[in-house]
């Protein structure tokens, strides 16, 4: 039922958004530079969140109530084995040759001898399973992340990784499936899966938000981050000049160390526009 | 009961005694299986007792961590403008608030295996980054990446990233937005009617 609409429009659909999206930001105005267009996506977010409460949710729930786990990680590994070939080509265009070899062999071993895929046998050999798409493929080349946008169903993504997951699903295996009915169970079902890998910290989630959507939005733009530089961003900026002078709880401020507090505040501030109007060719998500 | 209290009063006086000579990586080694054991055998916290998860959090691993320095962190540029009586108010809150979030996500543990990562420190660095998985067979491994700092009382931690996804900076904007509409006061006020909300019932299973 879901998987009809879903991927028969996804791709005309994501087209339609970012025009839609562009025209939005035009006369969006908001306090968060990050964020211009925040009223759409909030009222985005909300339809994803009645949505995922609706149907999706309810589905991921009886899916993982039926199924045993072995099954479960069967269906998860034929999945990941079929992005293999995808994640390495991107890891070549990003210039890591080794890793695209490591996840050509966890393609070629798990296609084989995994029984197409069902056990992931490259992972116990140590051919580790790496996380690549082409919106990462994008930053690493230098492409800036542009505004926050939250899709429909697919939730969030910047305007770099939203172009991305557009090329990402025209390289998808599944959406090549000409048998029509094949294909909507196999997208579905892969969401499902997805989904229903979630629940188990999906209550932590719940707990350590103050506003759900800013927390998903900015835990989202880190892990791109992250994601892009393979798990090791440099630091940024503010992180440093925030803290490092902060007065610990407790201890009163006297009047000089008051003032000099404020001194430093307006360097760091100058120092941190300075830096910020430079071009920064080494991180390309700012 | 008597027993409980004397087993967390051995573990602080090891905590004292030891805590400040471990290399920071053998650190979190130690306190991550000591909890994981636990957590392994206790049929209440994998159903989802929260309260149970919360106090195992507070006494093994509270006292490994600087909440002062990690709720600078979250709250950044306007940390300066508060007063010390209110920073005292935001690192209580916002040390609540973690310990809630973090004993909800170990009632998510199953099965999965630690693997810590080598690490790369300095003589005389009194900063590090200890680096770690969570390995479970099916799935990619989950990174959870430990800094830590020197101080006289040892090595504490002051920044968890999961996933590539920080469970201190995350809440930056999010804090800034409320400091900007109600200011400080405004944003210890959430805290607090969050704080205050019941604790979510058992694992809705």
């Amino acid at each position: 039922m879901l998987s009809l609409p879903l991927s028969t429009c996804l791709r005309s659909r994501s087209a339609a958004l970012l025009a839609a999206c562009a025209l939005l930001s035009a006369c969006a105005s908001t306090a968060n530079p990050r964020d211009p267009l925040e009223s759409y996506n909030r009222a985005m977010f909300g339809f994803n969140e009645d949505v995922d409460k609706a149907i999706i949710r309810p589905v991921a729930k009886g899916y993982e109530a039926v199924t045993p786990q072995v099954m479960r990680t069967g269906v998860a590994n034929v999945f990941s084995n079929i992005g293999d070939v995808w994640i390495s080509l991107n890891n070549l265009l990003q210039g890591k040759p080794l890793d695209a070899a490591s996840d050509m062999g966890r393609f070629l071993v798990n296609s084989t001898l995994g029984v197409c895929g069902v056990i992931d046998w490259a992972s116990d050999w140590g051919l580790e399973k790496h996380d690549e798409d082409f919106g990462q493929t994008l930053g690493r080349w230098g492409v800036g992340a542009g505004p926050f946008v939250v899709l429909p169903i697919m939730g969030p993504r910047t305007f770099r990784d939203a172009v991305g997951w557009g090329v990402d699903m025209m390289a998808d295996p599944v959406y090549e499936i000409q048998h029509v009915p094949t294909r909507n169970s196999a997208a579905a079902l892969r969401l499902v899966e997805n989904r229903a890998e979630l629940l188990p910290v999906e209550k932590a989630l719940e707990e350590a938000a103050l506003d759900k959507y800013a927390y998903v939005r900015d835990a989202y733009l880190q892990r791109r981050r992250s994601l892009i530089y393979d798990g090791r961003p440099p630091r940024e900026l503010d992180d440093e000049s925030a803290i490092d002078s902060a007065p610990v709880a407790g201890i009163p401020l006297d009047a000089e160390s008051a003032v000099s507090q404020l001194v430093m505040l307006r360097v760091n501030e100058q120092m941190a526009e300075t830096q910020s109007a430079l071009p920064k060719p080494s991180d390309p998500t700012e | 009961m008597r027993f409980f209290a004397a087993l967390v009063c051995a573990f602080l006086a090891f905590g004292n005694a030891f805590a400040e000579d471990l290399p920071p990586d053998v650190l979190i080694k130690n306190v991550s299986n000591e909890v994981l054991t636990i957590v392994r055998q206790d049929k209440d916290i994998q159903a989802g007792n929260t309260k149970k998860a919360m106090e195992l959090i507070d006494t093994k691993v509270l006292p490994h961590f600087n909440f002062t320095r990690m709720t600078a962190l979250a709250v950044g540029r306007d940390w300066r403008s508060a007063t010390p009586e209110q920073q005292k108010l935001l690192v209580s809150e916002f040390r609540t608030l973690l310990v809630r979030t973090y004993s909800n996500a170990l009632s998510a543990y199953r099965d999965q295996t630690l693997e810590f990562k080598p690490l790369r420190m300095g003589a005389g660095d009194t900063d590090v980054l200890v680096r770690s998985e969570v390995r479970q067979p099916g799935s990619k491994p989950v990174s959870i990446d430990y800094s830590l700092e020197k101080g006289p009382n040892g090595w504490k931690v002051y920044d968890v990233v999961v996933a590539g996804v920080s469970l201190v900076t995350t809440y930056r904007e999010t804090f800034a937005a409320e400091v900007r509409t109600s200011g400080i006061d405004g944003l210890i006020k959430s805290l607090q009617a969050k704080n205050q909300a019941p604790l979510p019932a058992k694992a809705a299973k």
